[in-house]
């Protein structure tokens, strides 16, 4: 965590996701906590666990394995919860809150580190993925947290209340 | 050091709106023939604040528009027009006129110029003397449009923010000769009041960022600007730099304003600039050049001061043997207060040097005397800034603190005494700002805030008994616990009540409109309506009260259309001629109740049903009650109006109102007797933000009801359940086939039970129909706070969003009307999907 050389909007905070290490801007990280019992939300996709009060508001609760397909884990004492500020396309702010499996780390990136995700053709989507970096000899995949937690998300959502 | 405009210019929009809603009022109120001055200067008042606010912003339109209403009220309150109805009728379109303009401005929209201009016009027709054109006075190119390079000086006039030219006392302007000149002007010498400003910017000045058009905006906004332009400096075309500044200005500023102000607006750019501010003196023509630095400013005053000291001296003198003919009303005694006041500012003011504290004492006194001579002379206006003045004599007390300020030109007594009008308005225009508005504020009165303040005080002393129960705690102070908690509840279903209030308005805010519709409306469809209201004091929700007014201006118009006969009519009904509308607002259990009624003509059942028949939404032989003629009203595209006016009467509308009141949580319902009129009743909840619900369970998932919507809730009897078409479960309760709707099902979820017989059947209503919740069981009824889901989420079908239960979980507040229609969309899916949930 040195923060002498990049400013703190290169900032990113990274958690693990089976295997996979995902990093998020670090400004839009408000809080990280535990896991609460939820209150699901009918007829929504199996990855929105539903909501939580959040010192009062109502917030909800995306699990980001679900969301990437990958195999269900127990929720329990070790579940993390990061709650992000995500900005819509109109600038509103919305509070959401991710399960993953744990955070690791704070890292620096430089923006011009940052690569473009390689294109994978219709195997894999990566139009969450706003590059790919190189941290400790290891790969940390850049979310674009906006995109993530709106588009599909919400698009979804307006589709089954149609 | 620009100043973010768009702020204020929001602040005048709102201001000028409210004042607009004052001016039209006060009109209504007007009686024909009568010469009631009280009101005849609130509106002016009304119409001078608009005018004086548009000038800051420099929308001119209005400012031409608002002077001439003005000139025309001036003109009645002297009594030169009888108050007659036209007049009026002249005045409420120039107010709308300038509301259309000033709507215009906020939205950024084009408005009528046609209109404006039509309506100006006649104004102008109704005026006695005839206005010099307002427009000349505010034009307001800016001062630095390299233009100017024509001939070497160029006049260009800023825009004055309060000051009307009619009280500006520039040479120039002409005295409105309504104005009377009165012998004590002579006795006094001309003294002009304000500052003579000469700047040379470097050429540089630019470069660093400082725009001189911003500085004399600054300027303008102290009162009555002129800026002469200095171009002689300018190069030729080809050789201009444009980063460079080659003007120099001469500015003149009149009214009362504080050197240190206009210091204030220089600060950034004086070492940059050569700048020789001076006081303007009585004849205006000696202008002494003096740097502008704070400690050469004192010697400055002096010089000012001593000046002007002995021609003072000679005034009071001449003053005092005039006030001894003057008699003085009732007003002055509040000026001498005042006059107490500054001099006990002025005191905090003085400076070590001798003659300065006694120089400054005098001028300042001079012109409390001048004041005081002022309402002798128009007492009305004078009365009128007196009125203003009230509220805000605080501010004009710290505006007046200065000495060299208070310089007032008597040349006209008419035009002093307006000044002050302005002067008072420029100390609330501050005065406002400290309060600064949003269009979507609130204003709170402190009665309010007091009470709360009182609430929680009385929360914190219990939460000191309850820590104290605690310490040490045995179970020999249970009692005491019991009752701190009891104490603890209260307290807090109290503070919550009076958080609640404050976001309630009295429903004045919604009937207010009313006259001025009802006005227009019956001279429109001639007709003779009385409106009566009461109950306005009633308070309910802003965002309720924002809803409901547009289905509430639905009701009127209806009522006025339909509703009362014409004068003819009714005398042939053996009724008074003039119709009567009562709107009525009245609190019954924890509802607000509107209630509109009209003695008019009430519903002809014959033609509605008539009509229903015609429609295909009865049949011939079908017996309907009145309830269920009423109710047809409420079907889009059903009107009995033959005739189509453009006040109302194509059916749609009703069905919208309902919508409307639905959408709020409320009902409304129609009574009505032929011949004798018709009344609506609205009922609508207290408040959005809290709602009496009853918790059910559903498999481990808690959802709320709103209280309202439910009907009953029964245990199932399984021999009344059929089904229907084999898809759906009607359950048969007395007289009616419900149909079942299992909220597991719809929502896909585990339940405890499939078995109906083991769960309940809550009956609930809402788009009306209704329909039976299959649940679980029932839990408590609990008040609780509505969260939003959609500030976070997105709105989900048949949840109206969520609560926070006492357990700190959250549960979701299930919304009756979405719920049927998500039922709607689920029976039309394939058999075998609902088969398989069965």
């Amino acid at each position: 965590m040195n923060s002498d050389t990049t400013n703190v909007a290169d900032k990113y905070l990274t958690f693990v996701l089976a295997t996979e290490e995902y990093a998020v801007d670090i400004l839009r990280v408000q809080e990280i906590k535990g896991w609460n019992k939820v209150t699901t939300i009918p007829n929504t996709p199996e990855y929105i666990c539903g909501v939580i009060n959040l010192r009062g508001t109502i917030v909800p609760i995306i699990d980001l394995r679900l969301r990437f397909q990958l195999e269900r884990l127990a929720y329990g004492a070790m579940t993390v919860v990061v709650v992000v500020k995500v900005l819509s396309a109109t600038k509103k702010e919305r509070i959401m809150g991710i399960v993953v499996d744990g955070v690791s780390d704070v890292y620096d990136v430089a923006e011009e580190k940052i690569k473009p995700p390689p294109d994978f053709g219709s195997v894999i989507s990566t139009e969450f993925v706003k590059g790919l970096a190189t941290v400790d000899n290891k790969m940390v995949i850049i979310l674009d947290i906006d995109r993530l937690l709106n588009s599909n998300e919400l698009a979804i959502v307006d589709s089954l209340s149609q | 050091m620009a100043v973010d405009l768009t702020e204020i210019r929001e602040l005048f929009i709102e201001e000028s709106l409210e004042n607009l809603d004052v001016m039209e009022s006060n009109l209504l109120d007007l009686e024909i023939g009568t010469l009631d001055k009280e009101l005849i200067n609130s509106i002016f008042r009304a119409a001078h604040s608009i005018k004086g606010g548009a000038g800051i912003f420099k929308f001119e339109k209005i400012v031409t528009f608002a002077h001439a209403a003005e000139t025309l009220l001036d003109e009645m309150r002297n009594g030169e027009h009888l108050i007659t109805q036209p007049l009026i009728d002249v005045l409420l379109c120039a107010g709308d006129m300038m509301r259309m303009m000033i709507s215009a401005l906020q939205d950024d929209k084009e408005y009528d110029v046609q209109k404006v201009q039509a309506c100006q016009n006649e104004l102008q027709k109704n005026l006695k003397t005839p206005i010099e054109n307002a427009q000349a006075d505010y034009d307001v190119s800016p001062p630095t449009m390299p233009e100017a390079s024509e001939n070497g000086q160029t006049e260009h006039k800023v825009s004055l923010p309060t000051t009307p030219e009619v009280s500006s006392p520039l040479p120039e302007t002409t005295i409105p000769p309504s104005s009377k000149e009165l012998p004590i002007n002579e006795t006094l010498p001309t003294i002009s009041k304000g500052w003579h400003i000469v700047f040379k910017p470097a050429l540089s000045m630019l470069k660093t960022g400082n725009d001189p058009i911003y500085l004399f905006r600054e300027l303008a906004r102290l009162g009555d600007l002129e800026v002469k332009t200095d171009s002689s400096q300018l190069p030729t075309f080809e050789d201009i730099d444009p980063q460079l500044c080659y003007l120099s200005w001469e500015l003149t500023l009149y009214g009362d304003i504080e050197r240190a102000a206009i210091d204030e607006i220089f600060e950034w750019v004086e070492d940059e600039c050569e700048l020789h501010i001076t006081a303007l003196e009585p004849s205006a023509q000696r202008v002494e050049k003096i740097p502008l630095s704070k400690e050469e400013k004192l010697d400055f005053d002096t010089e000012i001061a001593f000046k002007q000291e002995e021609e003072l001296q000679l005034d009071k003198e001449n003053f005092f043997e005039k006030q001894g003919k003057i008699p003085f009303n009732g007003e002055d005694i509040i000026l001498k207060k005042e006059e107490e006041i500054l001099l006990d500012k002025v005191e905090e003011f003085e400076k070590p040097e001798g003659e300065i504290s006694k120089s400054v004492p005098l001028q300042n006194e001079k012109t409390l005397e001048k004041e005081e001579i002022t309402p002798v002379k128009s007492s009305e206006s004078v009365k009128e800034a007196f009125l203003a003045e009230a509220e805000i004599t605080k501010g004009v007390a710290k505006e007046t603190s200065i000495p060299d300020e208070k310089i007032i030109s008597p040349s006209s007594l008419k035009i002093s005494a307006k000044e002050e009008t302005v002067r008072t308005k420029q100390g609330s225009g501050k005065n406002h700002t400290h309060h600064t508005i949003e269009s979507n504020s609130i204003r709170v009165s402190i009665d309010k805030i007091d009470n709360l303040i009182n609430m929680v005080g009385e929360l914190v002393i219990t939460q000191s008994m309850l820590d104290q129960v605690g310490e040490g705690f045995d179970n020999s102070q249970m009692s005491q616990l019991r009752d701190g908690l009891g104490q603890l509840e209260r307290n807090t279903r109290e503070l919550q009540e009076s958080v609640m209030r404050i976001r309630m308005l009295p429903i004045s805010f919604s009937f207010n409109r009313f006259p001025r519709l009802v006005h227009d409306l019956s001279e429109q469809l001639g007709k003779k309506i009385e409106l009566k209201l009461s109950g306005e004091n009633t308070e309910l929700d802003k965002t309720v009260l924002e809803k409901m007014s547009d289905p509430l201006v639905h009701l009127v118009r209806n009522a006025l259309d339909h509703g009362v006969e014409i004068p003819e009519q009714r005398r042939a009904a053996g009724k008074p001629e003039t119709g009567l509308l009562h709107l009525h607002a009245f609190h019954q259990g924890g509802n607000i109740i509107i209630s509109i009624s009209d003695d008019g003509a009430g519903f002809d059942l014959k033609k509605i049903r008539d009509k229903a028949i015609q429609k295909g939404l009865a049949t011939l032989d079908e017996y309907l009650s009145e309830e269920q003629l009423h109710e047809f009203i409420f079907q889009p595209g059903f009107s009995t109006v033959t005739q189509v006016s453009d006040v109302s009467g194509r059916g749609v509308g009703m069905d919208v109102v309902r919508r409307n009141i639905r959408a709020l949580g409320g009902t409304i319902e129609v009574k009505s007797k032929y011949g004798q009129g018709s009344t609506f009743n609205i009922r609508l909840p207290l408040t959005l933000a809290i709602l009496d619900g009853q918790l059910v369970r559903v498999g481990e998932d808690i959802y709320i009801l709103p209280l309202l919507s439910i009907i009953e809730s029964l245990r199932v009897k399984i021999e009344l359940v059929s089904s229907f078409a084999s898809r759906a479960e009607v359950y048969r309760l007395r007289d009616e086939y419900i149909p079942i709707l299992r909220l597991y099902t719809l929502f896909n979820i585990t339940a405890a039970t499939n078995q109906l017989d083991q769960g309940l059947l809550v009956i609930v209503e809402g788009d009306g129909q209704k329909i039976g919740l299959f649940v679980d069981e029932l839990l408590s009824q609990q008040q609780i706070v509505i969260k939003s889901l959609e500030s976070n989420f997105k709105k989900v079908e048949g949840v109206s969003g969520a609560t926070i239960l006492g357990d700190g979980s959250v549960a979701l507040i299930l919304d009756v009307a979405g719920l049927i229609h998500l039922f709607h969309n689920q029976t039309k899916l394939p058999i075998m999907r609902i088969r398989s949930n069965l």
